[in-house]
């Protein structure tokens, strides 16, 4: 929810034209945030529960195919992931407060951590695409249960690509709020777009925080 | 309301619609009623898109034998028609288009809370058209618009992903709309507008927002990994690859079932206004029709599997959708009996919006009651897809919502032009298309009770007299249809002659103390609420009962 | 062309008085509420036309006690038609004592259709009067729904699973069979006829027939060779199939399956998916090998090996 900082009209002020005051403004952005969070619960929600529901129908099989992934790497993955959320945290702290060269660091660590969940996932992808792991690509399975291994992996890479993807976007959006925080736009009375891009990212973060444990623990 | 009464010095402004007239500051406009304006065009082309679909699935059922067109070119022609009328056209019709004018101004906003984003969400509606276009003229899409797998994703020759595709970006542009109104209601409000002084259509936008924002997003995934099978051959839902079609089933009416409400909601908020407006009286039992739009929105979450009953679902399943399904009836019928009792006493014109109005009020009355009878478990089995189904979704989407379409285009046409269109002809047309309407789908009931099975090119001879009813009475349909294209263009023409004043109908209501058509920023001054909702009248009286 | 105007289908099965009966009640409470709405509106409209331009009618907020009647009234008319509707609905599901198994096979665009002493039939289906009939149904490509209109009943038929209902033919005659599912491109041709004959009709109709379904189950499975594993004797390297049917089986897991159609299917194209007690994972796949068709034949055949066993005891 760009839409308040994209508009200022009066950069001083940063308040849209459709809005009273900067109150309004701020609540109505934080509000358009949670919901279209809510909607992202949504879209993950429809995975989710066709993963329950293939889990159910073959418990066999899905253990076997999550016992190929890269656990130490899933670990590592969450610890990034983790340490990207408290980084946006403070990015967003700096912002309350006003410390312009604090939020830039933060911001910079925060994509630091979240290119390098990305590089990590990469490293995850490639190793399955050399063990013909890659459903409709490149897929023989010798075990037991081809079919059915083969309905996990389809919805290991269809869960994990949408977060990346999602990822991909909180990147650009750091990086946005990155150009914008060096030239000096947020403030203490205005650091409404941190505020809410923090809220996404740490969204994402909580995807990936369930989905480590159904495609790679259990 | 008490507001600032800018008609009065209503010269002095400059209008929406003369602030700028190059292409840009169409296309580029952030104005919350230039995007109306602009999707009511794109709507409006959609609709006759997929009225041309129709007729066509129409011509062919003429006669027994499939031999207007081939098989294959009828079942293109009733998937468009669905994907068209469902995705392109009633799930955007009043919110993006009534709704994107006038939600805004029944809050006294100058806008959206986000303009970027609504003309955002007009865009990505338009990548998705063309995407369905394109589709269209690229052999076309056969799979029906529910895409059941495993015939979507395996088995169907055409071209179903990029059909799907649009379906999805549109899905977002729905999405988007539903969030901008809801935060617009929650956050927006002038002072004094409190919950209990909301117009009904504003609360019935609420709720329907409600459904885009949590079902819409499943239907986008659901479509994603069908995509995905089709395209990489793996397995989600085609049982040779270990899927499961009947989840696909699930997810999809997960979503399709809560879209019914968004098709209809809004249509209900549009006759509350109408129907109190043109009553000259405030509607009866406004916390019940209020509430009940919520209650649609909720219950309408848990019925999706009323699809199902002979997909295989386990029977018990099937008794606890039913019974909910039972449920979800209560307050579309708290509605049409508050919609009726609200006439009671009050100053009844039969002026146009009005009758379609009416209409609506019947018509919707036959959808829920044969609503009522397909969600009964043990005549579904004999009727679950046949023609009594077709009949009885477009008694409740034709007669429900695009009348209270057309009635709601009618009604603020005035403010939304600043012009009057030609009412006697207007009234023809409204007559029109409820007689032709029931010709065209009456027959249908019974067709369906006979075992007519739908999406047939073909069907036994002994059908084919109801048949016939049907496509005769589609065509005094489509001409009822063609009418208001005609005369709401011709009233632009006719410049100050026809020159609409500010409140043509006496009615209450924020956009009704506003010039027509309304100031860029909606209020010359910011407006203040002091007085309740419908406020029509000055002495009280106790209902009858 | 057909003159008349027919309004009501041909009831044929026991379930079809149930669903009229049903389909009558409905319509009269539809035809009651819509007339009330109807009328109301009629009226109201006209006795409270707009007379004047400066009419000002009275404030009325509503009245909870009307909300309340006419939110609960209708709800109640409607529960109190529910448990008839289940009933139906249970009908269906009920299995029915001495049932004649129907095996339906959905391709697009046909229906093939088996009963265990009767021929093979494409698109029509003979069946005697008076005899509950249970059909099992499966698909080999897409979605299907069997429907028989004068029985007044439909069940999907879904590829890779078995569906089943049951249902009584009561009157004699021809039917038409549609596919209400839609399945592709000759979707509206994929109909047929079920003819409901006398006893004595039907079976001369069964002699004029060919090879018999068992008959046919029986030559695939020595043509696949399962004779040399499943002996009958139980000393085989598979398990003995006789009497197998309807039995609980114990799994080497320890769980116990009972052995109905969609077991036996499942042991045929993915027999590791259970292995019985006792016995090693060594019968290969068959997914892909024998046609759906095929496959209801070869259960044809093991159930009737039931058949036989009971006779022995």
């Amino acid at each position: 929810m760009s839409e308040a900082v994209a508009h200022h009209t009066h950069p001083e002020e940063h308040v849209a034209h459709q809005f009273h005051d900067a109150q309004q403004q701020y609540d109505s952005s934080t509000l358009g945030m949670w919901l279209f969070l809510l909607t992202e619960i949504m879209f993950f929600g429809g995975m989710f529960g066709a993963y329950a529901v293939y889990r159910v129908w073959y418990p066999e099989a899905f253990k076997l195919a999550a016992s190929t992934t890269n656990v130490p790497l899933g670990a590592f993955n969450t610890v990034v992931l983790i340490v990207s959320s408290l980084t946006m945290a403070l990015a967003v702290q700096s912002a309350q407060l006003g410390k312009k060269n604090r939020l830039v660091l933060m911001l910079i660590l925060t994509m630091v951590f979240g290119a390098a969940f990305l590089g990590v996932k990469g490293i995850e992808y490639t190793e399955k695409w050399h063990h013909h792991h890659v459903p409709g690509l490149n897929w023989q399975w010798e075990g037991e249960g081809p079919r059915e291994v083969q309905i996990l992996f389809c919805l290991y890479f269809a869960m994990t690509g949408m977060h990346a993807i999602h990822m991909v976007v909180g990147l650009g959006i750091m990086l946005w709020l990155l150009i914008n925080a060096r030239r000096g736009e947020y403030t203490a009375s205005y650091y409404n777009p941190v505020e809410i891009s923090g809220l996404y990212w740490h969204f994402v973060d909580i995807v990936w925080i369930f989905l480590f444990p159904l495609l790679y623990l259990i | 309301m008490s507001t600032t009464h800018a008609g009065s010095h209503a010269d002095n402004y400059v209008s929406y619609l003369g602030n700028g007239t190059t292409w840009q500051s169409w296309l580029l406009t952030k104005d919350h009623k230039r995007i109306a304006i602009l999707y009511l065009i794109s709507i409006s082309v959609f609709f006759l898109l997929g009225g041309i679909f129709a007729a066509a699935v129409r011509l062919e059922l003429l006669t027994p034998q499939s031999d207007l067109m081939e098989a294959e070119t009828y079942n293109k022609m009733f998937t468009m028609h669905g994907v068209v009328m469902i995705f392109f056209f009633l799930i955007p019709s009043i919110p993006a288009t009534l709704g994107n004018f006038l939600i805004p101004i029944m809050c006294g906003a100058k806008d959206l809370a986000f303009p970027k984003i609504n003309l955002l969400s007009w865009y990505l509606y338009i990548i998705g058209g063309v995407l369905g276009l394109y589709a269209a003229v690229n052999g076309g899409v056969e799979t029906g618009w529910t895409f059941y797998t495993p015939y979507s994703s395996t088995y169907s020759n055409s071209a179903v992903i990029a059909t799907a595709m649009g379906a999805f970006v549109a899905g977002f542009s729905s999405i988007l709309t539903g969030l901008n109104f809801i935060v617009t209601i929650h956050k927006m409000r002038a002072p004094g507008l409190t919950w209990g002084r909301l117009p009904l259509f504003v609360w019935a936008h609420y709720a329907t927002s409600l459904i885009q924002l949590l079902g819409t997003p499943v239907i986008a995934i659901t479509l994603v990994l069908m995509m995905l099978e089709r395209a990489f051959r793996i397995g989600f839902f085609d049982p040779a690859l270990g899927g499961d079609p009947v989840l696909f089933q699930h997810l999809f009416w997960f979503y399709s079932h809560p879209a019914v409400y968004i098709m209809i909601l809004p249509g209900m908020g549009v006759v509350s206004e109408i129907i109190t407006a043109f009553s000259r009286k405030s509607v009866f039992g406004y916390k019940f029709i209020a509430g009940s739009s919520l209650g649609i929105a909720v219950i309408g979450f848990f019925v999706w599997g009323h699809h199902m009953f002979t997909s295989g679902q386990s029977v018990y399943a099937s008794m606890v959708f039913a019974l909910i399904t039972q449920a979800v009836a209560v307050p579309s019928a708290i509605k049409v009996f508050n919609w009726t009792a609200t006439m009671y006493k009050g100053s009844v014109s039969w002026d146009t919006p009005m009758l379609y109005a009416l209409g609506f009020i019947g018509l919707f009355t036959i959808g829920g009651v044969t609503g009522v009878t397909v969600a009964m478990l043990g005549v579904d089995l004999h009727l679950h897809d046949t023609y009594f189904i077709v009949a009885h979704f477009h008694y409740v989407m034709v007669g429900g919502m695009v009348l209270a379409y057309l009635g709601g285009l009618h009604f603020w046409w005035p403010k939304m032009t600043g012009r009057m269109y030609h009412e006697i002809w207007a009234r023809v047309s409204a007559v029109l298309v409820f007689l032709g309407f029931n010709f065209t789908f009456f027959p249908q009931f019974i067709l369906g009770y006979m075992g007519m099975p739908r999406r047939y090119a073909a069907y036994p001879e002994e059908w084919q007299v109801l048949h016939i009813m049907s496509t005769v009475g589609a065509s005094v349909l489509g001409f009822g249809f063609i009418l208001p294209g005609i005369y709401l263009t011709a009233s632009l023409l006719r410049g100050k002659a026809a020159q609409a004043p500010m409140n043509p109908y006496g009615a209450k209501g924020l956009e009704w103390t506003i010039p027509s058509p309304p100031p860029t920023e909606n209020f010359l001054a910011m407006p203040t609420v002091n007085e309740e909702v419908y406020a029509y009248a000055e002495t009280e009286e106790k209902a009858l009962v | 062309m057909n003159k008349t105007l027919p309004l009501l289908p041909e009831s044929a099965s026991n379930l079809a008085a149930d669903v009229d009966l049903l389909m009558i009640l409905l319509t009269v409470f539809s035809i009651f509420f819509t007339i009330v709405i109807f009328v109301a509106v009629a009226v109201l409209a006209v006795k409270y036309h707009r007379k004047s331009e400066d009419e000002v009618p009275p404030h009325i907020h509503g009245s909870l006690p009307l909300e309340i009647a006419w939110s609960i009234g209708p709800f109640l008319l409607v529960l109190a038609m529910l448990p008839l509707s289940a009933k139906i609905m249970m009908n269906t599901y009920t299995p029915q004592p001495y049932a004649m198994e129907i095996f339906v096979t959905g391709k697009q665009w046909m229906w093939k259709l088996q009963h265990p002493e009767g021929p093979r039939e494409i698109n029509e289906l003979h069946v005697p009067i008076g005899k509950p009939l249970k059909f099992t149904m499966i698909s080999e490509d897409v979605l299907h729904s069997f429907y028989v209109p004068a029985f007044r009943v439909k069940k999907d038929v879904l590829p890779g699973r078995y569906t089943n209902f049951w249902v009584t033919p009561t009157k004699v005659g021809t039917y038409h069979l549609f596919c209400a599912e839609y399945c592709g491109t000759q979707h509206s041709g994929m109909i047929g006829k079920v003819h409901v004959m006398e006893q004595s009709d039907y079976e001369k109709w069964l002699s004029g027939g060919d090879e018999s379904m068992t008959a046919r189950g029986e030559a695939l499975f020595n043509q696949y060779g399962c004779v040399t594993c499943h002996l009958a004797d139980g000393k085989g390297r598979g398990p003995a199939l006789v009497g197998v049917y309807n039995s609980m089986v114990k799994m080497q897991t320890g769980a116990i399956v009972k052995a109905d159609e969609s077991y036996l299917r499942e042991s045929i194209i993915n027999p590791r998916a259970k292995i019985v007690e006792k016995y090693s994972s060594i019968m290969p796949t068959f997914q892909g090998q024998i046609s759906e068709e095929g496959l209801l034949q070869i259960i044809a055949y093991i159930k009737s090996l039931e058949q036989e066993g009971e006779a022995q005891q």
